[in-house]
């Protein structure tokens, strides 16, 4: 570990050998074109055609960097802005793949695109960490939580929490990369307890159905009501924890509190807070390298607060407080949890990919009565969507009984079967844009409307405002 | 009835916690709701593995993983009162891993036989080739489970359609009957182009949508064995739209049967 009285040199993108050059030379090339085709913003194709060129161009890429990878099921890619956010509102240079696109072309198209930025916070699929920690060599690794989502291309919660597991167990025993997990998720903590340094954050987990069976005895994991776990069969438990989510405060072990005051909606955005706010101060490194040496209980760096005046290219030392007050500024990411207006009436944009996903969010929603907005609910099944809709039925559907639900999408077909068996009142229109307006018809002048969608459907639908 | 419930139809998730992963547990809802819906007074029960298994007139097994399979079929076979309720005549749906489970014997993660229920005479083994993931779609065997008058209006049950996800290989003994011929996906995989089985009062499929979902007229059969007496129809326009646009995809897709993905690569 760094001696927190020498740190190391601030982080700078290593120059390119000429391969590697090509293939950003390449990036670009298909980027530009396919944007000037109007084929959107083309991030992944040109992403693919740099690894075409250069299979190593990730790791080219970001040597030199001080990489921080954000990965789980739910909350990635708000966890990644709000790292983002931390970083750079403490002087950092931030690259970030914050358009979603979470694979290896997409991570490459983000880096090619700025080659300045010494600072990385990438978000990865869950089936990508393995090959991210290869490849990046990162500093921190974020690991949010784990349950069923897309079971037909991610795989089972407990093939993908092993092969975590390998990958995180075979990192080096030397290396500098710290591991900030969610203690209160058995899959994250059975997958992360096998790495060289973890800061254990206690980031709660409302979804259990996945972490019933012990990954280590196949026993069996009671969790009582504060979150606290063990299996009833081996001496698997939670482990103690470097800091926790109490109420709207982060509390440390040290017994420092921090208020988490979000521009974000759910109490889930303040478990991705807390997880930000662990990993920042490790993730900024250089100045901070006191955070980094040793649990954030300890002590933080002094300094925090002067970088915004400062401007300070080498950035100051950050702490979670520090960067918890920097994220609070953040009120939507890539268009999740915005408003737009249509027809004079607010329609708020949410999107929900799983089960624990779309349960989070009906938490948000509030209670059903008569006073709920009209909702237009919006299901896909692309391949990035997950081909297979069954996962609709863990979905507690039954909440929204005496709501006004639009059901749309692709397959809107299968979501209207759910309702029906879920006793909801519901109309189907298959278009988006239409379901939109019929909730927006039914909503009183400047009433609000909320519209809630899976992964390409949200996307679909934004696309189409 | 069922001892210990008022109700005149106790339908049991079994499990949910071991073997809920794939959207099964909607089998229970769409039993409860077609029931109640039908004056039919029904318990619906999630029968969690960390008491004992209650008594039922219906079962649903729904798909898991390994661990959790394993951890399952010998919770099952230890508390013993499925069984005792299957010689008692309660009615029994499985589905991927719970209708695996039912069989003599199943694979664990690293392929070794775990000892099932014995319920079905089936033996499900590892297969070789890929995991068999995508819609599948299946004509049900004339020699399929249809007692005159039992299924809803004493119709034939129409196409099968549901999405598998499963890398097992489901060989039938001389005890079970096919479910059904498959046209689109994989199903059994033991290169009888089969999907499913049925013996008795037991149904064992490969499909999740939930199965019952998507195919309401199965529901009807496992509700018209468990109360005997056809249910009455209901109006299933919506299921209809989705069976109709599923089947239509499989019908223009490009997912072949694929018997020959396990079959041919067996032996290798």
């Amino acid at each position: 570990m760094t001696d927190p009285y020498h740190p190391s040199p601030p982080p700078s993108p290593a120059p390119l050998p000429a391969r590697a050059r090509a293939a950003v030379a390449a990036v670009a090339a298909v980027n530009g074109t396919s944007r000037l085709l109007g084929r959107g913003s083309g991030t992944v194709i040109g992403g693919r055609a740099g690894l075409a060129v250069d299979p190593g161009l990730l790791t080219e890429l970001g040597r030199g960097r001080r990489v921080a990878v954000v990965t789980g099921t739910n909350g990635k890619t708000t966890t990644t802005r709000l790292l983002a956010a931390a970083l750079e509102g403490a002087g950092r240079t931030v690259v970030s793949n914050t358009t979603g696109a979470n694979m290896p072309a997409g991570h490459v198209a983000a880096l090619a695109a700025d080659r300045r930025s010494a600072w990385a916070v990438l978000e990865v699929d869950e089936g990508y960490l393995p090959h991210l920690l290869v490849q990046t060599r990162p500093a921190v690794v974020v690991l949010l939580n784990l349950s069923r989502d897309q079971l037909d291309r991610i795989a089972e919660v407990r093939m993908l929490v092993d092969r975590w597991r390998a990958a995180l167990s075979g990192l080096p025993g030397d290396t500098d990369c710290v591991v900030v997990a969610n203690a209160d998720d058995p899959m994250v903590v059975w997958a992360a307890r096998e790495a060289p340094a973890v800061r254990w954050v206690g980031a709660g987990q409302v979804w259990h159905e996945d972490a019933v069976g012990c990954p280590s005895c196949g026993g069996r994991i009671a969790f009582s009501p504060d979150g606290d776990w063990s299996c009833g069969g081996c001496d698997f438990a939670r482990p103690g924890r470097d800091a926790w989510v109490d109420g709207d405060d982060l509390v440390t072990a040290g017994g420092d509190r921090y208020p988490i005051a979000l521009g974000l909606p759910g109490r889930f955005n303040v478990a991705n807070a807390a997880m930000a706010a662990v990993a920042a101060p490790i993730a900024a490194g250089d100045a901070a390298m006191a955070a980094v040496a040793a649990p954030i209980a300890a002590g933080d760096v002094a300094a925090d607060g002067a970088g915004d005046a400062a401007g300070d290219a080498a950035g100051v030392g950050l702490t979670p407080d520090g960067a918890l007050r920097r994220m609070a500024a953040v009120d939507e990411v890539a268009g999740r949890f915005g408003s737009v207006i249509r027809a004079g009436r607010p329609v708020r944009l949410m999107l929900a990919k799983n089960p624990a996903g779309w349960t989070a969010i009906f938490d948000l929603l509030g209670e059903a009565g008569d006073g709920r907005p009209p909702t237009v609910l919006s299901v896909n099944a692309r391949v990035a969507d997950g081909l297979d809709t069954s996962w609709l039925w863990d979905v507690p559907f039954e909440r929204l009984q005496g709501s006004s639900v639009v059901a749309t999408g692709e397959r809107c077909r299968d979501l209207a079967v759910r309702l029906r068996y879920a006793e909801v009142d519901h109309t189907t229109v298959e278009d988006p844009l239409r379901a939109l307006d019929t909730a927006v018809a039914r909503a009183g002048p400047g009433a609000p409307v909320e519209f809630l969608g899976n992964y390409t459907a949200f996307a679909d639908l934004r696309g189409r405002l | 009835m069922s001892p210990g419930s008022a109700a005149d139809l106790v339908v049991a998730v079994v499990h949910p916690d071991l073997l809920g992963t794939y959207g099964d547990g909607g089998n229970g809802i769409v039993l409860s709701r077609r029931a109640a819906w039908r004056g039919i007074g029904v318990e619906l029960v999630q029968a969690t593995s960390d008491r004992p298994l209650p008594t039922a007139d219906l079962y649903c097994l729904g798909g898991g993983e390994d661990g959790p399979q394993v951890r399952a079929a010998t919770t099952l076979r230890e508390d013993g009162t499925l069984a005792r309720a299957v010689a008692g005549g309660a009615v029994v749906l499985g589905v991927c891993a719970g209708f695996q489970l039912l069989g003599r014997s199943f694979p664990d993660r690293s392929g070794r036989p775990v000892e099932g229920l014995g319920l079905l005479d089936v033996t499900t083994a590892k297969g070789t080739g890929p995991r068999a993931v995508g819609e599948l779609a299946a004509v049900p065997l004339p020699t399929g489970p249809l007692p005159a008058g039992v299924s809803a209006g004493g119709r034939p049950l129409p196409d099968l359609t549901g999405f598998e996800n499963h890398g097992g290989v489901t060989t039938l003994g001389a005890d079970a009957t096919p479910l059904a011929r498959v046209t689109a996906g994989v199903g059994n995989g033991d290169g009888s182009c089969t999907e499913g089985v049925w013996s008795e009062r037991i149904v064992g499929t490969y499909l999740h949508g939930p199965v019952l979902a998507r195919n309401p007229a199965l529901a009807d059969l496992l509700l018209g064995w468990a109360t005997g007496t056809a249910p009455e129809p209901l109006d299933d326009t919506e299921e209809l739209a989705l069976r109709t646009e599923r089947l239509a995809a499989v019908a223009t897709g490009s997912r072949r049967t694929g018997r020959l993905r396990f079959t041919a690569s067996r032996g290798r």
